[in-house]
């Protein structure tokens, strides 16, 4: 079996007339980090959604595990409970607690036993620190409480793969660093990781490898030394002077 | 100009309210609005007792004996009781709630699947509610009430007017209740549904786990505020005989020629929906003040 994970293979998306992705190719190996960088409204959430079938795409094609999800055989609900997915916005479920919220996609997207997931719902918490907020509701959560907590749910799937979306963009600056501190963490357990971001430091950190889009583009793509201290082209070294 | 800045900044400008503003402040407040209140609910009396008909409508309206005896009824004289008729219109409201909001539901449900198969039901349920919301509940009544016992389906046709009254009220109120929860379902933030997708989850258990359960929670009050007029209408069904408290008022006025059935039948009314009115502002103003807190 492949090292693949996913792979992405000229991918194209369009809303309407404006095409926001522009056949994108990218690769994720097993226990690789990759970072997409580039400007608000360059295709980098819409690419996450994508790889999620959260939205259908409208050229070329997306494997995981070597299988097509253009297949009308697959089933999205498992491709989901695969791939698991972070959003700006933490989405938490307001009207569960915290532990509920990171039992539900075990329980009733798994059906695995209540009692066997707390066990590990706890051990989750307990690693951001937050196993005394179990039985709180989010919104007496800090906003990067929240988002720990976000990222843990979607852990509790125990997905091959981990899709996150400008994690930290909606947080206060004083509560990036505990969020980016949890996802170096996953990193270096091994936790395979595509990142869209607007954190240059943290990418240079932690990614394998850095990928560039401009406007639906993915204009160039290499380990974060190359990217950032000797970009190729013009636009990504403007683009990067500005960050 | 710097000048007039500087010499602006010295005057000391004024801060307190004209005096006119101040006369109905603090203790006087008080003594203001029970004078203002006392005029009020004097000048309602006196257009009772002064107005040229104000003892015959003392009489025909207000009058206790009267009032007493529509309230228990008189078997010999073969008059219903008014609070006896009032428990018929409690069951059927209690009834007709339950069945609304599972019917409501049902069709709000359908109506805003994606379903391929669901395609007719969509239709279906859109007519629907189309429909019902735009007939007048009185007529709803007419046809089920005189509608279905002339089918002679047997044990449909069969039935007693209240449970005919039962059947049109779901009906027309369904379709309210089906509206007052689809509002609810989109005004559910569609961040909810993604992350619950994208946790694996299938349609229907997002729906059931997620959307739902926060939907219910906005639409409570205006759920509570149909359920309000529902209570009300139960009143409509005494067009069909069912022998609910305005129908025993009814009969009363036309046999004993007095009125004073109706203010009792009124009167029992408002204390059913009263309660009710209260707890739903009650509601409202909670959620206020709990939005509020978290806009903060």
């Amino acid at each position: 079996m492949s090292d693949v994970v996913l792979d992405l293979q000229s991918v194209t998306k369009r809303f309407g007339d404006n095409e926001v992705i522009r056949g994108v190719s990218l690769q994720l190996h097993r226990h690789e980090v990759v970072c997409l960088i580039g400007a608000s409204g360059s295709g980098k959430s819409t690419l996450l959604r994508c790889a999620n079938m959260l939205e259908t795409i409208d050229g070329g094609d997306i494997f995981l595990f070597d299988q097509s999800l253009s297949d009308p055989r697959i089933d999205p609900d498992l491709v989901r409970r695969n791939i698991a997915m972070v959003f700006q916005s933490y989405n938490l479920f307001p009207h569960l607690s915290v532990l509920e919220n990171i039992l539900l996609g075990p329980v009733f997207a798994l059906k695995r036993k209540r009692s066997d997931v707390i066990d590990e719902a706890m051990a989750l918490l307990s690693r951001i620190g937050l196993s005394e907020r179990a039985n709180d509701f989010p919104e007496r959560l800090s906003g990067g409480q929240q988002q720990r907590v976000a990222i843990v749910r979607s852990l509790a799937m125990q997905p091959a793969l981990l899709l996150l979306d400008e994690v930290t963009s909606a947080l206060d600056p004083t509560l990036v660093g505990e969020v980016l501190d949890l996802l170096r963490d996953l990193a270096q357990s091994g936790t395979t990781m595509l990142i869209a971001t607007h954190e240059m430091g943290f990418a240079k950190d932690v990614a394998q490898q850095v990928a560039y889009l401009d406007k639906g583009v993915l204009v160039e793509q290499g380990t974060p030394e190359q990217m950032f201290s000797n970009p190729q082209h013009e636009v990504t070294r403007k683009f990067l002077e500005r960050a | 100009m710097s000048h007039d800045a500087s010499a602006n900044a010295l005057e000391t400008p004024t801060l307190f309210v004209p005096r006119r503003k101040l006369l109905f402040t603090g203790r006087r407040a008080i003594v203001a609005s029970v004078f203002s209140s006392l005029l009020i609910l004097g000048a309602i009396i006196a257009v009772f007792y002064l107005a040229p008909g104000g003892a015959s409508v003392r009489y025909f309206f207000f009058n206790p004996h009267q009032m007493w005896q529509s309230f228990t009824g008189n078997p010999s004289k073969g008059l219903s009781s008014v609070g006896a008729g009032i428990i018929t219109n409690i069951w059927m409201f209690c009834v007709c709630e339950v069945m609304v909001l599972i019917f409501g539901l049902l069709i709000a449900w359908v109506r805003m699947s994606t379903s391929a198969v669901l395609f007719p039901f969509r239709v279906l349920s859109t007519m629907y509610t189309d429909l019902f919301r735009g007939i007048p509940i009185l007529l709803v009544i007419f046809m089920v009430g005189f509608g279905l016992p002339a089918l002679g389906l047997g044990f449909l046709s069969t039935q007693s007017p209240a449970v005919y009254g039962c059947i049109s009220l779901t009906i027309t109120y369904s379709a309210y209740v089906a509206e007052v929860y689809r509002a609810g379902i989109n005004s559910v933030p569609n961040g909810q549904l993604l992350a619950a997708r994208s946790l694996g989850l299938t349609s229907s258990a997002t729906m059931r786990r997620v959307i739902l359960p926060q939907a219910v929670r906005t639409v409570i009050p205006p759920l509570l505020n149909d359920f309000i007029s529902m209570q009300k209408d139960t009143a409509l069904v005494s067009t069909l005989g069912a022998i609910e408290a305005t129908r025993a008022a009814q009969i009363y006025a036309s046999t004993e020629f007095n009125f004073s059935g109706y203010v009792v039948a009124s009167i029992l009314f408002l204390l059913l929906t009263i309660p009710m009115t209260r707890f739903t502002d009650h509601l409202i103003s909670k959620d206020r003040v709990k939005r509020l807190a978290a806009a903060q």
